[in-house]
């Protein structure tokens, strides 16, 4: 069945919903409306409103009721609007979500999800662009997992509702409406990353919106001959050193694209363990295409900021250069 | 369970209707509550920049529609509470808006073509803060009712609120709207303008929605009713009634000079457009409310004021007609002409002075900009 993003993402919350009594959904606007992006569109009408509930206006209150609900037996999805408006609930997701399981010593498991709409390309206001996956990656406790296709949409989310850890679940906004296979099942583990293209010159590690991006850069670099090799990365944490680490191992070169910031985003943690662990079969080193060092920047800017095809495509020929 | 409590706002509401001073219909009344001395009011101007705004409002979203803009939260309905509140402003107050507040930026004479930008995509602010005492559009729900509270805490220790000094004492107008209400920081900024007797005016514009969440989500009594437990006055006007929001806000702020703390306002309005030029209010809201709400126009009530009072002439309509047009004009040319900002303008003002490092990334990005792909064959 080939759908949309939105659309695979609504049919993976209405199973979880019909597969587990216990999923509810929690958000602003996400009942009556459907949510802004219509990912819960029709979810209220069947499942009612204490299934999918329209929440006041409030994240910290989002995920702070969240936890509340899961510690007696709920399995809450909540969702934040948008990426740049779930910096009121960090508080919550930082101090307890992601730190009651240790500080119980195991007694208190969460399974929340936090769904986020992220990234940028959409011609769009402030606070409506951004990617935040660095914050959560580096706090324990927290998975961090991203999906750039339909069929991961369908089957990652409802992986994430069945996990026992708080799950930051980021949707690359930009892809919402691209529309894909769904396959009715999966074998793909949450946590394991995606070879989307095989190549044997160099490995291009994406995730979330810079994956279309990298299979676009990839098809341009083969007509002129260069054999990209793009893998998904789908989960930030933990994330799938083994597959990255083989497929470096083969090519001997890395690119890693994301839209976050250079400095201190997770193309550095790439760098590093690859750098540690394959030292001795990089021919080059580990190039980073990113979003700036700058707060993302209006609109009209963004095309040029984000990483494009030919920044890409500059950073595959920066690596084969060595 | 919450949800099965039959609508308890519409009691609350009735035990707690909004003060008018002038009623649908266009005739005035007096309210003990809320003296006005008509003589101070300039009815034809409050009129004339109410329909001014409107035009404003109208002329954005045909530019949305025409591509012009992103996106447009539209005021529409909102006219009488922005303009009321504006026209109770000293130019030396200081205004924290939200993202809708076109018709305060305009009495606060602020370029309108300025307002534009934000929405096209060329700029993340569009004017200078300190030039019209009006803050940038804060986007984030909430957020600018802190920085009121904190600008309110400098007045209070530069000695200028108190002072009885006419020319001196001064006060923060802090918008929000009803959503707003729910963030934990609208909360602390209540209770920070209380503990220290800030002079901070809360005006909160209830439209009655956000984005599809009905007030009821937000609240079981009204908004004015709050402050009480904050523990300062909360006053609940006809939001439709420029004369109320005027006499509501200019009271507020006079006690917020005088050193007398803070008030909220609960202006009773209504957005009669969706959300923004991205929403679609049919999904979750009855045509007949909007309508309902249309008939209670904050325009329509004024004319037939100054129309049966013979306060203005035919003139007065004709010059007003012209400009409207005249900016809407303006308005057309203006936003077309916005240029797109320089590739380094993100890099040059993130910090005070760019780090080396970051220099070196606009060196580098410059020359991404100026020469495109390295081998010039990809697009
Ligand atoms: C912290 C935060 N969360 C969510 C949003 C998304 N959002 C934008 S406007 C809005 C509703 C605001 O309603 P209200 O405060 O009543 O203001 P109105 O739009 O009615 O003027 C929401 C939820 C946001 N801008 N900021
Ligand atoms: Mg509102």
């Amino acid at each position: 069945m080939t759908v949309s993003m939105v659309k695979a993402l609504n049919d993976g919350l209405r199973k979880a919903l019909t597969d587990d009594p216990q999923v509810l959904l929690m958000g602003e606007d996400i009942g009556r409306l459907g949510g802004v992006f219509r990912v819960t569109d029709g979810l209220r009408k069947d499942f009612g409103e204490l299934r999918v509930v329209d929440t006041p206006l409030g994240e910290a209150g989002i995920v702070g009721a969240a936890i509340g609900l899961a510690m007696r037996g709920y399995r809450p999805v909540c969702e934040i609007q948008f990426d740049g408006f779930v910096y009121p609930a960090v508080n919550q997701i930082i101090t307890q979500l992601a730190k009651l399981r240790h500080r119980s010593a195991g007694r208190i498991s969460l399974p929340v999800v936090i769904r986020i709409p992220y990234g940028g390309g959409i011609g769009s206001i402030e606070h409506h662009s951004e990617s935040p996956e660095t914050y959560f990656a580096h706090t324990a406790g927290l998975k961090v997992v991203t999906c750039a296709t339909p069929n991961d949409a369908f089957h990652m989310i409802q992986q994430a509702v069945a996990e026992d850890d708080p799950v930051v679940f980021l949707e690359p906004k930009r892809h919402y409406w691209t529309k894909g296979e769904v396959a009715p099942a999966t074998e793909v583990p949450l946590e394991q990353a995606v070879i989307r293209r095989a190549g044997t010159d160099v490995t291009l590690i994406a995730y979330g919106p810079t994956v279309p991006v990298a299979l676009e850069a990839a098809d341009i670099a083969a007509e002129e001959g260069r054999s990209v090799e793009v893998v998904d990365l789908r989960s930030l944490s933990p994330w799938d050193v083994t597959t990255v680490r083989a497929s470096v191992h083969r090519t001997g070169r890395a690119v890693v694209a994301h839209e976050a910031a250079f400095s201190h985003g997770f193309g550095a943690e790439v760098a590093a363990r690859l750098q540690d662990e394959e030292f001795h079969f990089l021919e080059a080193p580990v190039v980073r295409v990113t979003g700036y060092d700058t707060p993302y920047p209006p609109s009209r800017l963004e095309s040029d900021w984000l990483p494009g095809v030919d920044r890409i495509l500059n950073a595959i020929d920066r690596s084969l250069s060595y | 369970m919450a949800n099965a409590v039959q609508d308890p706002l519409s009691e609350a509401s009735l035990a707690d209707p909004p003060i008018q001073l002038l009623d649908p219909s266009g005739k005035l009344s007096t309210d003990a509550r809320l003296p006005l001395d008509l003589a101070t009011v300039d009815l034809p101007a409050l009129y004339r920049d109410m329909a001014l705004v409107r035009r404003l409002d109208t002329e954005a979203i045909a530019l949305q529609r025409q591509g012009e803009l992103g996106l447009w939260p539209s005021l529409r309905g909102q006219e009488a509470a922005q303009v009321g509140a504006a026209y109770a402003l000293y130019d030396r107050d200081m205004v924290f808006p939200t993202y809708r507040e076109h018709g305060v930026a305009w009495c606060r004479g602020l370029d309108p073509v300025s307002l534009l930008g934000l929405f096209r995509g060329t700029t993340l602010g569009g004017w200078d803060p300190y030039a019209h005492h009006f803050n940038l559009y804060t986007l984030v729900i909430g957020a600018q009712t802190l920085h009121a509270v904190g600008y309110g805490m400098g007045l209070y220790r530069d000695g200028s609120t108190g002072s009885g000094d006419p020319d001196r004492d001064t006060a923060v107008l802090a918008f929000l709207g009803d959503g707003a209400l729910s963030e934990g920081e609208t909360n602390e900024a209540f209770i920070w303008a209380a503990a220290q007797n800030l002079p901070v005016v809360f005006f909160c514009q209830n439209n009655q929605w956000a984005i599809s969440a009905p007030y009821s989500v937000q609240s079981r009594i009204p908004a004015a009713q709050r402050a009480a437990g904050y523990g300062f006055p909360g006053i609940r006007v006809d939001g439709n009634d420029v004369l109320a929001c005027l006499a509501a806000t200019r009271q507020a702020l006079d006690q917020a000079r005088s050193g007398g703390g803070p008030t909220l306002i609960e202006a009773v309005t209504y957005r009669v457009n969706a959300h923004t030029t991205a929403d679609d209010a049919t999904r979750y809201r009855a045509a007949e409310e909007t309508e309902d709400w249309t008939a209670r126009d904050p325009l329509e009530r004024l004319r037939a004021h100054l129309e049966t009072t013979g306060a203005v002439t035919d003139e007065y309509f004709t010059d007003l007609e012209q400009r409207e047009r005249d900016l809407a004009e303006r308005l057309r040319a203006g936003c077309r002409g916005l240029a797109d900002p320089d590739a380094s303008s993100p890099f040059e003002h993130t910090y005070a002075q760019m780090p080396a490092d970051l220099r070196q990334q606009l060196r580098e990005h410059l020359e991404f900009v100026s020469t495109g792909p390295q081998d010039g064959e990809q697009k």
